[in-house]
């Protein structure tokens, strides 16, 4: 019982720490996409696609982790 | 992994058998083997989760649960599920819908109505995602990629209906999808910078004395690719169902109808967003597909340039 109480434990700390990770990274993303919109309107459409891509990859990562500690918390 | 794959079998005793280390679902299950069909209010949630997993009957308007048929071939059970019924579902939409558009578009100088509908998807994945992520080189390839996008969108769409299913909440089909991605990715990458760049490149143009850590590294990052296609569309679009399902439950969690009306507006907000989600992740797939389709296509100029 100790074991799995810990199992659960592990999974759940696990996941809010991906969580941060992700939200993070993410989130610096959007600040630096943003301020050079800002800076250059004209190029917007350019860096909303280049946004997306570090973006969607840190995603993956994340949802790798989360995974991870949902079959943790499954088994 | 485990814990999504054996959720297959239709039958609930061989379900709480086979799940018995699995302790969230194992609980759902106990309760729904004490009553099998819920009768107490605990029980309507075990029924819930149910509907986000595969199974082996679907669900049908005013007839009630569908066994699906199966039969044995060389003493291999073969079975239809309900998401296989949903996949199958999604291409016979697919092979209706766009030919419909297609006439429609080649009837019509000016396209309109659902052909014109149709036209801005196609264009948008042409101009916005093959062009820039793959130049020229990437245009033999958009039947293929709009094709991944289509289907992908009508089967993550066909969940979002009612007594429908997502089949790509099902790790196996995302992972054919995947498959499929890492086919061509392999392909186009040897088609434009031929087998001998192509081996070239695993070696990362480094000494000959770091081959050893390159190769492995380079050869596994081939793999690493269409993985995280497989395991985000998969873990998206259960998570969502997951959502709406843990939404709803909070009915059962409190037993009383006062709270009602969060849970609902909630799930509405959520189901939105799943929509949303439905059309985000097609777009994601695809366009990762072609950045990685990309990386292959445009390395072969970049040598050629350098060389």
């Amino acid at each position: 019982m100790e074991a799995n109480a810990l199992a659960y434990l592990a999974a759940g700390i696990g996941a809010a720490i991906a969580v941060v990770g992700g939200a993070l990274g993410i989130g610096k993303i959007a600040s630096s996409a943003m301020e050079s919109i800002g800076r250059q309107p004209e190029a917007g459409k350019q860096i909303q696609g280049a946004m997306l891509v570090p973006a969607v990859l840190i995603e993956g990562a994340t949802i790798i982790a989360l995974v991870i500690c949902i079959i943790l918390a499954t088994k | 992994m485990a814990f999504f794959s054996s959720s297959v079998e239709g039958d609930t005793t061989k379900i709480v058998d086979s799940l018995t280390q699995h302790n969230i679902v194992d609980t759902l299950h106990q309760a729904a083997q004490t009553t099998p069909h819920g009768e107490e209010k605990g029980n309507l949630f075990a029924e819930l989760i149910h509907h986000v997993f595969d199974s082996r009957e679907i669900e049908l308007p005013f007839l009630g649960h569908l066994h699906l048929p199966h039969f044995y071939l060389f003493g291999t059970e073969i079975y239809l599920t309900k998401h296989i019924v949903f996949l199958l579902l999604a291409a016979l939409l697919l092979m209706i819908i766009l030919p419909i558009a297609a006439k429609q578009n080649a009837k019509n100088k000016i396209p309109k109505g659902f052909g014109n509908l149709i036209e801005i998807f196609i264009v948008f994945i042409r101009d916005e995602i093959v062009l820039p992520n793959m130049g020229k080189g990437g245009l033999p390839y958009l039947p293929y990629l709009l094709t991944t996008f289509f289907f992908i969108l009508i089967m993550n769409l066909l969940g979002m209906i009612p007594y429908g299913a997502s089949a790509t909440g099902n790790i196996s089909v995302t992972a054919g999808l995947a498959l499929i991605a890492f086919i061509m990715i392999q392909f186009s990458a040897i088609k434009a910078q031929g087998l001998k760049h192509y081996l070239a490149h695993l070696t990362g143009g480094v000494h000959w004395g770091l081959w050893i850590i390159m190769v492995p590294i380079e050869f596994l990052g081939l793999f690493t690719k269409p993985l995280a296609l497989c395991i985000r569309l998969f873990a998206n679009m259960t998570a969502g169902h997951i959502a709406i399902v843990a939404i709803l439950g909070l009915n059962f969690l409190f037993k009383s109808y006062a709270i009602t009306p969060i849970p609902v507006v909630l799930a509405v907000g959520v189901s939105l967003l799943e929509i949303f989600v439905a059309f985000l992740q097609a777009y994601v797939f695809t366009m990762l597909t072609a950045l990685f389709m990309g990386f292959g296509i445009q390395s072969a100029h970049h040598d050629e340039e350098h060389h």
